[in-house]
C-alpha cells in the first residue's frame, strides 16, 4: 500500500517589498491534521518537495479554535481560517497564499492593522471612562441581547474583507466587518448614546453607501455574522438620521 | 456635524433613487408607450404628435429624464470602477448578479446614448420627428436591431435588480427571507420588462 501524502502549493514572499514566489512540499497523512499543523511539521522539517532546505513557513495564529481570527489565508483559492480547515474536508492536494486585501508580512502572515483602524474610526466600542462613577447603566433588553451576540461573533478574520468585491485598493470602503459592529455597539443601550456619531461616519466617504451588495461577506463569514440583514438595519438607520436628520436643522 | 465629506452618501442615494425614480418609471411608460406600435403606424404616429405637443415637454425632457440618466449613468461607471469582480473566486448567485449589474449597466447607458441621438437629438437638428417608418427603417440593418435587443434586456435586467438594491439601500428589505421573496419578485419584474419591452420592438419589425 502506498504512503497516502498531503501536497502542499504556497505563495511565499520574503518580505513586505519582496516578490512572491511559489514552493512545493509533500508532507506524509496522518489522521486529523489541519492545514495549521501541516505547516507545523513543514516548521519542523523545511525541506520542499525537490528535497532542498529551505526556510520554515510563516503564518499567523492563536487560538487554533477559530475564535482568534489571525490564521485567515487563501485555502484552494477560498478564504478560510487554517485552524478548522481539516484535511479530510479540503483534500489533501492544497494551495496556500496570504490573503489579497492586506499586505503580506511574510509567507502567509498579513497585516490586518486596516481592519482595526476602522474599527476605531467607527468608534467600535461604548465609552464609559471619565472621572467619576456614573453608576450603573441601563438594563438591555433579552431580544437586543440575542441580537448583539451573533454581531460580537466577529473575531475581525478578514474573510469577509477578502470576498468583499467592493473593498479594494480603488475604493475606501471600510468594509462589512467593521461596518456591522457599528449595529452591535448602537444596539446596547449605553452605546446608544454614541449612536449618531457612529452613523455618521458611515455616511462619510468609504461608509455603508459603498456596499455593493454582492453579498459575499455573508456567504464567506466562517461565524455565521448576518451581515447583510445588519448591513440593511444600518442603511435604514443611516437614512433616517441623514435625510430626516437635515430636516430638523 | 455632517460635513462635506458626506457628498459621496447623498450621490449614492440619489444614485439609488433616480435609478427607480424617475428613470424605471420612464422606462416603463416608455415601453407602455411604444406598445401602441401594435395598432399600426397612424396610431403610433398620433401618439409621438400627442407627446411632443406636451407643454414643456423640452423641460419635462431634461429635468425628468435627461438628467437623471447622465447623472445615473455616468456617476454608474464611477461605481463600477471602484469595485472588483470577483466571481471566478466566488461564484456565488448574488455576486454574479453584482456583476452582471455593471455590464448591463454599461450596455444600457451605451445604447440610451446612442438611441437619445438617433431618435431626439437628430430630430431636433433636422425638424424631423421620429416616426413609425423611420423606426422601422432604422430596424432593418440587423446590427441595430441585435443593439435595440441587448439595449432592452440589459436596461429591464438592471431595472429589476436594481429595484432589489434599491429596497436594501432604503432599509426596506432587511431579514434574510424578506430578501429572498423579495429578489423573485425583482428577478419577475426583470423577466416582465424584458417581456414588455421585446413585444413592443417587434410591433415595429
Amino acid at each position: 500500500m502506498s504512503e497516502k501524502q498531503i501536497k502542499l502549493k504556497i505563495k511565499r514572499q520574503e518580505t513586505p517589498t519582496s516578490v512572491p514566489y511559489w514552493e512545493e512540499f509533500v508532507i506524509p497523512y496522518v489522521p486529523g491534521h489541519n492545514v495549521i499543523s501541516v505547516l507545523m511539521e513543514i516548521q519542523k522539517n523545511p525541506v520542499n518537495a525537490k528535497g532542498e532546505q529551505t526556510t520554515p513557513v510563516v503564518w499567523e495564529c492563536n487560538c487554533m479554535e477559530e475564535i482568534c481570527g489571525a490564521c485567515t489565508m487563501l485555502i484552494n483559492g477560498s478564504v478560510k481560517q487554517a485552524c478548522s480547515a481539516l484535511i479530510d474536508t479540503v483534500g489533501t492536494d492544497l494551495t496556500l497564499a496570504p490573503v489579497s486585501k492586506f499586505p503580506v508580512v511574510r509567507d502567509l502572515h498579513v497585516d490586518r492593522q486596516k481592519m482595526f483602524d476602522a474599527l476605531k474610526r467607527v468608534t467600535a466600542w461604548i465609552p464609559i471612562d471619565g472621572t467619576y462613577d456614573m453608576g450603573e447603566g441601563p438594563r438591555m433588553a433579552p431580544k437586543d441581547q440575542e441580537e448583539g451576540y451573533q454581531l460580537a461573533k466577529c473575531m475581525t478574520c478578514g474573510c469577509c474583507m477578502e470576498a468583499c468585491p467592493q473593498y479594494n485598493p480603488r475604493s475606501t470602503f471600510l468594509g462589512p466587518s467593521p461596518i456591522s459592529q457599528v449595529r452591535l455597539f448602537n444596539l446596547h443601550p449605553t452605546g446608544a448614546m454614541n449612536k449618531t456619531e457612529r452613523l455618521e461616519v458611515l455616511m462619510e466617504e468609504g461608509g455603508i453607501a459603498e456596499c455593493g451588495n454582492a453579498q459575499n461577506c455573508v456567504r464567506v463569514c466562517p461565524k455565521e455574522v448576518p451581515l447583510t440583514k445588519t448591513l440593511a438595519e444600518l442603511n435604514k438607520d443611516v437614512n433616517l438620521h441623514g435625510i430626516f436628520g437635515f430636516l430638523k436643522k | 456635524m455632517a460635513t462635506q465629506n458626506m457628498y459621496s452618501f447623498f450621490l449614492r442615494r440619489l444614485h439609488s433613487l433616480t435609478g427607480v425614480l424617475p428613470i424605471g418609471a420612464f422606462l416603463a411608460e416608455h415601453f407602455f408607450t411604444n406598445s401602441f406600435a401594435m395598432f399600426g403606424p397612424e396610431v403610433y404616429n398620433s401618439k409621438v404628435e400627442f407627446f411632443m405637443g406636451l407643454p414643456y415637454i423640452i423641460l419635462i425632457e431634461v429635468c425628468l429624464i435627461w438628467i437623471p440618466i447622465l447623472f445615473h449613468g455616468l456617476y454608474g461607471m464611477y461605481i463600477v470602477f471602484t469595485g472588483q469582480a470577483n466571481v471566478t473566486r466566488y461564484g456565488f448567485f448574488r455576486n454574479w448578479m453584482y456583476l452582471l449589474q455593471r455590464i448591463t449597466g454599461i450596455v444600457a447607458f451605451c445604447f440610451i446614448v446612442y438611441h437619445v441621438y438617433a431618435t431626439r437629438i437628430s430630430g431636433l437638428l433636422t425638424g424631423q420627428h421620429v416616426s413609425f417608418e423611420s423606426v422601422q427603417q432604422s430596424l432593418q440593418n440587423p446590427l441595430i436591431l441585435v443593439f435595440y435587443v441587448l439595449g432592452i434586456l440589459s436596461a429591464s435586467y438592471h431595472l429589476g435588480n436594481g429595484m432589489f438594491g434599491f429596497l436594501i439601500t432604503w432599509g426596506i428589505a432587511i431579514g434574510e427571507k424578506s430578501q429572498r421573496a423579495l429578489s423573485i419578485l425583482c428577478g419577475c419584474v426583470s423577466a416582465g420588462m424584458m417581456v414588455f419591452g421585446l413585444a413592443a420592438l417587434s410591433y415595429f419589425a
